[in-house]
């Protein structure tokens, strides 16, 4: 049976504006995949539902979880004020991770939609090149994707790191070429990364995103268009929490 | 020893705790978290006679206590849910099927009704005439008393397994709904579906729902879903399901207290995947306490 368990905060570190990392000592590390996410409760009984969140880095043998993400509400914000020692609900992990492919492979994240492709980029077997995009020169996770990956690409909105615009014009800027893309990031990043990968006959994957309730693929809260049927109910929309997060770009309307 | 089943319409149930239509699917994916054989019935999510895509995204929202859903009926169909979702159940015996069924019309209720008379697995019928998220059919029948009535017989004519009409709470008098829907040849009914609401989005000045509105469930509208209980259950002799906000063992005995022979867990199954069974094993160790035994015992005893 599956469970909602306690987990504690190990630690608990901003990494950028409004950008958190919470190491979470949990049973889901035993089994989670890079690309899934677990749900984490708030501990305010007014706050009802879960906020899914990717899932960082998995340390089977320590037993914990990394998780990276943005303050977008009052739950993250409850979150970010969270210390070592404390304990939050979780679930998970959920939904299907990223297919390691045995190739070379380009791993693509977007602002928080980069905390997710470096556990990804830390098991990958073949050559990575990341390219990550921020708004800004704060770059987090830099560090920790020098190490795990061949080749780390930066770009920026603001041109003050790395390629002045986006990961996708970084991409066309290097011509860069492989096997399969991972990306995750805002539907318009995916949307190009999508194009660039077909232009270039690239497999493609994407992580998406979208407003969930139970985060089973119970309620049918977060579906997507998919190109399709869906399993469930054959109407061409795919549930994120259950059917993906992580689909082929072929597979979904971006 | 306590006697925890209870009786509607003839059909037998174990206990008195269901889920919500729409908020457990067929139970497929909740069986990884709760052994069904222990609920007292499963009720399905909406199904109607085609595929129903749903609404667009954003469909879900969260307010103080609760959430705000506009799915908009996203179900396969009876066919595919005969096919796939009755045979799953199929192995949980002792647990009793209630199937929501929806639709846009008279006659779309109707070809479900037809479809599902043919299902031994299906133990009742709840008919939904108040989801607030689709245009036509839906909340338009619950809102007009000679409508439920109408639709009422209609449905009851048709169907092979005893009916259950669920009461929307967007009305001004939920008693006069019940006793159309009594007067129409209802075996029981089911209250509250959730209640119409909104959310906007103050920095992006727009809606937070792609559907501008919603239906709102969870803890806030409990006391809502009590009164209507309460009140329909003074007002008509047919047994009555009552839902609204049940997230812990003393909403659920809240509810039977005010008149509800039965009672279903929405939301809460969404922070607590256990909710069901944690809320039965609450209410048994309360009948223990208080030396009850027979659950029937509580059942519309505050008047």
């Amino acid at each position: 049976m599956k469970v909602k368990e306690t987990a504690e905060i190990i630690s608990i570190e901003n990494l950028a504006e409004g950008i958190y990392s919470m190491h979470l000592s949990t049973k889901a590390s035993e089994y989670a995949l890079p690309g899934q996410f677990i749900n984490i409760f708030s501990n305010d009984g007014s706050k009802l539902l879960p906020r899914p969140i990717s899932i960082c880095e998995i340390d089977k043998n320590g037993g914990t979880l990394r998780v990276v993400y943005r303050v977008v509400g009052k739950g993250t914000a409850e979150f970010s004020k969270l210390q070592a020692g404390d304990t939050v609900e979780v679930m998970g992990p959920l939904g299907n991770g990223f297919p390691l492919e045995e190739q070379d492979a380009i791993v693509v994240g977007g602002g928080i939609g980069v905390p997710p492709m470096l556990e990804l980029a830390k098991q990958l077997k073949g050559k990575v090149t990341a390219v990550l995009g921020y708004r800004t020169d704060d770059l987090f996770l830099a560090d920790n994707f020098i190490d795990a990956a061949d080749e780390v690409i930066f770009a920026t909105d603001d041109g003050t790191a790395g390629i002045h615009g986006t990961v996708v014009d970084a991409m066309k800027e290097k011509d860069l070429s492989a096997g399969v893309i991972y990306a995750c990031g805002p539907k318009p990043m995916l949307r190009g990364v999508a194009e660039y990968a077909a232009t270039k006959g690239i497999k493609c994957y994407v992580s998406m995103e979208e407003r969930m309730a139970c985060g089973v693929g119970a309620c049918l809260g977060c579906v997507c268009q998919s190109t399709e049927l869906d399993d469930h109910s054959h109407v061409n929309n795919k549930r994120v929490c259950k059917d993906g997060p992580v689909f082929l770009s072929t597979e979904v309307v971006l | 020893m306590i006697n925890t089943k209870i009786n509607i319409a003839g059909v037998e149930f174990q206990n008195p705790i269901m889920e919500a239509s729409g908020t457990f699917g067929s139970g497929m994916e909740y069986s990884e978290f709760v052994d069904l054989n222990k609920l007292g019935a499963v009720v399905t999510k909406g199904v109607a006679n085609v595929p129903w895509p749903g609404n667009p995204t954003p469909r879900i929202a969260e307010v103080s206590s609760g959430m705000l859903n506009a799915i908009g009926l996203q179900n396969p169909g009876v066919e595919v849910f005969c096919e796939r979702d009755l045979k799953f159940l199929e192995q949980y015996k002792d647990t009793r099927v209630l199937v929501n069924v929806c639709g846009h019309s008279a006659e779309e209720y109707i070809e479900v009704v037809d479809r599902l008379a043919e299902e031994s697995r299906v133990d009742m019928l709840e008919i939904n005439i108040s989801c607030p998220n689709v245009k036509e059919g839906g909340i338009a029948f619950g809102q007009d008393p000679k409508a439920v009535e109408e639709i009422t017989r209609l449905v009851k004519k048709h169907a092979k397994q005893p009916i259950v009409m669920k009461l929307s709470p967007n009305v001004t008098d939920i008693k006069v709904m019940a006793k159309a829907a009594e007067a129409g040849g209802a075996d029981a009914i089911s209250l509250i579906n959730t209640l119409t609401g909104m959310k906007i989005d103050v920095e992006r000045q727009s809606f937070v729902l792609a559907n501008k509105t919603g239906g709102m469930s969870g803890p806030a509208v409990h006391p809502i879903a009590v009164r209507m209980v309460y009140e329909c259950a003074n007002t008509v002799n047919i047994p009555i399901i009552g839902m609204g906000g049940i997230s812990t063992w003393e909403d659920a005995v809240e509810m039977m207290l005010a008149g509800a022979t039965a009672v279903s867990v929405g939301t809460a199954n969404f922070y607590n995947p256990t909710a069901t069974t944690d809320i039965l094993n609450g209410v048994i160790e309360y009948l223990e306490r208080k030396n009850i035994d027979d659950i029937n015992d509580i059942i519309g005893i505050v008047k």
